[in-house]
């Protein structure tokens, strides 16, 4: 098995090493580094703008480029969390704990240097692990039948919502909003029209690069316009040279390394505890087994580097799920998958199969855009710390008007850019009220899959509802969502309370 | 003091405070709409599920989360951040975020793409406190220019750069 999977590994490096695959890579790592260093940006946003260019590209470079953008947001907001105390990205609320503590002691470039190797490690762990659990994964998905595929989606939807930020009920809401928004437009198996209220430009559907947009463009401009957080560039002055750790320092970085990593992995393998709970888990587990745990957030290096590891692991793992069963752990995911379904891909178990080359190629790509991202990060310093500094009223206009094109281009359809209006007028109205509109995508993606699926397997049922609990793997899938709604009631009735204070995150940069 | 009034007034004031009130509201809407227009799209069996099959039984589902929301909002304490505007609204900035892709619209299918990016990036760049005309205007430049370049150029969006198309 060890040999087919080298085999494939290796033809996954033939298809990402060809010259535009590797273009589109380094342009997405590139880019993604870039916008994910800027406050204010989270991947989501950055990779719902960049969604409508790859529409051009073939099916392999748009998902390696996007995937590009992805982690090296990651990297950069990173650096952003570090040096400016700004979490850009809720994973690396965490980081900032005891990551500007560091820069305050003018230890940031450490920080920084060790922060670069261990996401490498981690990356590294979470891709060895989808190269080996993938192929298993998919020959067991392969026996499923519709009853199974609609619990597993089930699962993964409850699992997305009730276990992402905020209250789990709300969470629940917003996923049901997105299979809604998922309905609008002509019925497949009908033909009949649903939610479009007279008018034909929604007969295709709602665009997900509208949605998207709407969501996480324009309701994140508007929650953030005039908000600025002063930003303090004191620290800012970083140099390649300050970046090299001493050795005691990487002495005392390898465990928590190796354990951030292996925190991570384990919790990638969990459905929908995306990379935020992997960092914190991380941190707490440093603390707990520590000998000094009062002198976290005083700026201990193990308190930045087992999150880091720990988040690129699981984010990393995150994607076995994605492309071995089709079924998104959380809204970036969804948001690759659907980028996959605008291509005329269809997610699942056979896409491996059929699709050996957007796997192989995506799995070889990680490790090179990896690779590219710590030659960036590492001399280009310089060059991203001063991105930090770019004000927010040049970066929201210009956005705002990629927005705009974006979604113009998607289909050459004024139309849809009102959508966008409409949809960013809602996705503020719902941040206001205290929901998150991340789960919206999973709900919307998943959505047209869930529905067909359902009526396939009531109809091999004959309209027997029981079939769900009848068929062992389906019941499996259906008990653990049992469990996952009884637990949150349990820990609500508890009360408890989540082990670390949570910095305040910028809203929805999620 | 509040003036003195029944128990069940004084709950249903201190209710009506909470962001969660409405959030629950937002949502039991929404359920309605679905649960009201699905049978519409014919419900069908179990067995031969219709188009309106699905919308309903989310509807129901959607009314019930919602007025789960709302009841949480009654049992818990009031939170530091009730309000339904943030502390300092923005209805300037917001309505310049919101014109400006309006503006992309009427400038973009009336006189072509270099209107419609330049009125767009400067409409929503007033929006903020801190943005001079200048500085808008400046702006408004440099992205037009990046833009045309871009997506004009390079990308090849179909997008006629200068036209008339009338009023």
């Amino acid at each position: 098995m060890i040999e087919t999977a080298l085999t494939d590994l290796w033809y996954g490096f033939g298809v990402a090493l060809q010259p535009h695959n590797l273009m589109w890579c380094f342009i997405g790592v590139l880019v993604g580094n870039m916008v994910g260093v800027l406050p204010g940006m989270g991947p989501l946003a950055t990779i719902s703008i960049l969604l409508p260019l790859t529409f051009g590209i073939k099916p392999v470079g748009a998902i390696l480029m996007l995937a590009g953008v992805m982690y090296g947001a990651q990297y950069g907001g990173a650096i952003c969390s570090i040096l400016l105390n700004l979490p850009c990205h809720p994973p690396h609320a965490v980081t900032c704990l005891d990551g500007f503590p560091m820069t305050k002691q003018g230890r940031g470039g450490v920080a920084l240097g060790l922060t670069v190797m261990a996401s490498f490690v981690g990356a590294s762990w979470g891709i060895t692990e989808m190269i080996f659990l993938s192929p298993i994964l998919v020959r067991v998905a392969l026996q499923f039948g519709p009853a199974e595929i609609c619990s597993l989606m089930l699962l993964g939807l409850l699992a997305g919502s009730t276990l992402a930020r905020g209250s789990p009920l709300k969470g629940v809401a917003m996923t049901v909003l997105g299979l809604m928004l998922g309905i609008v437009g002509t019925d497949l198996e009908t033909g009949a029209e649903r939610f479009t209220f007279g008018m034909t430009h929604l007969d295709d559907g709602i665009e997900l690069v509208a949605l998207a947009l709407g969501l996480f463009g324009i309701a994140e401009f508007m929650n953030s316009i005039n908000q600025v957080v002063s930003i303090n560039a004191k620290y800012t002055n970083v140099r390649l040279r300050d970046m090299r750790p001493s050795k005691s320092d990487v002495k005392q970085a390898i465990a928590p390394m190796f354990r951030g990593t292996l925190v991570g992995s384990l919790c990638a393998l969990i459905p929908g505890t995306g990379p935020t709970i992997a960092s914190f888990v991380a941190y707490a587990t440093e603390k707990k087994i520590s000998r000094h745990p009062e002198k976290f957030g005083t700026g201990l290096i193990e308190g930045v580097i087992a999150p880091e590891a720990s988040t690129h692991s699981s984010v990393q793992g995150d994607f076995i799920p994605t492309m071995s069963l089709g079924i998104p752990g959380d809204a970036v995911m969804a948001l690759l998958l659907g980028a996959l379904m605008i291509q005329g891909i269809v997610p699942g178990p056979q896409l491996i199969k059929e699709h050996p080359d957007i796997f192989w190629g995506l799995v070889a790509s990680f490790w090179i855009g990896n690779i590219m991202l710590v030659l960036l990060n590492v001399p280009l310093i310089g060059i991203w710390v001063k991105l930090l500094t770019i004000p927010y009223k040049y970066l929201y206009p210009s956005a705002l008007f990629f927005v705009c094109i974006g979604v113009y281009a998607a289909n050459n359809d004024m139309f849809q850019v009102g959508e966008t209006v409409v949809i960013g007028i809602l996705g503020y109205v719902l941040l206001r009220l205290g929901f998150h509109p991340a789960p919206i995508l999973l709900g919307f993606v998943l959505g047209p899959r869930f529905e067909e699926n359902f009526r396939r397997a009531m109809l091999i049922s004959r309209g027997d509802i029981l079939v769900f609990v009848e068929r062992p793997i389906s019941a499996v899938f259906i008990g653990l969502c049992v469990l996952l709604i009884g637990l949150q009631i349990y820990v609500r009735i508890r009360g408890a309370k989540p082990p670390i204070e949570i910095p305040t995150v910028l809203e929805g940069a999620e | 003091m509040r003036p003195a009034h029944s128990p069940v007034v004084h709950l249903i004031q201190n209710f009506v405070r909470k962001r969660d009130f409405y959030a629950g509201g937002l949502i039991i809407f929404f359920g309605l709409v679905m649960a009201l227009k699905g049978p519409g799209y014919r419900l069908g069996t179990l067995m031969h599920m219709g188009p309106g099959f699905l919308p309903t039984a989310l509807g129901v589902i959607l009314i019930c989360l919602g007025i789960a929301i709302a009841g949480t909002g009654l049992a818990v304490p009031e939170g530091e951040d009730e309000d339904l505007l943030p502390e300092h609204p923005e209805w300037f900035g917001w309505a310049c975020i919101l014109a400006g892709p309006l503006c992309f619209i009427l400038f973009g299918s009336l006189f072509g793409l270099i209107p419609a990016i330049f009125s767009c990036v400067f409409v929503s760049a007033r929006g903020d406190r801190t943005a001079t005309w200048t500085s808008s205007l400046v702006l408004a430049t440099v992205v037009t220019a990046f833009g045309v370049g871009l997506f004009s150029y390079v990308l090849q969006v179909p997008m006629p750069l200068l036209t008339w198309r009338g009023l």
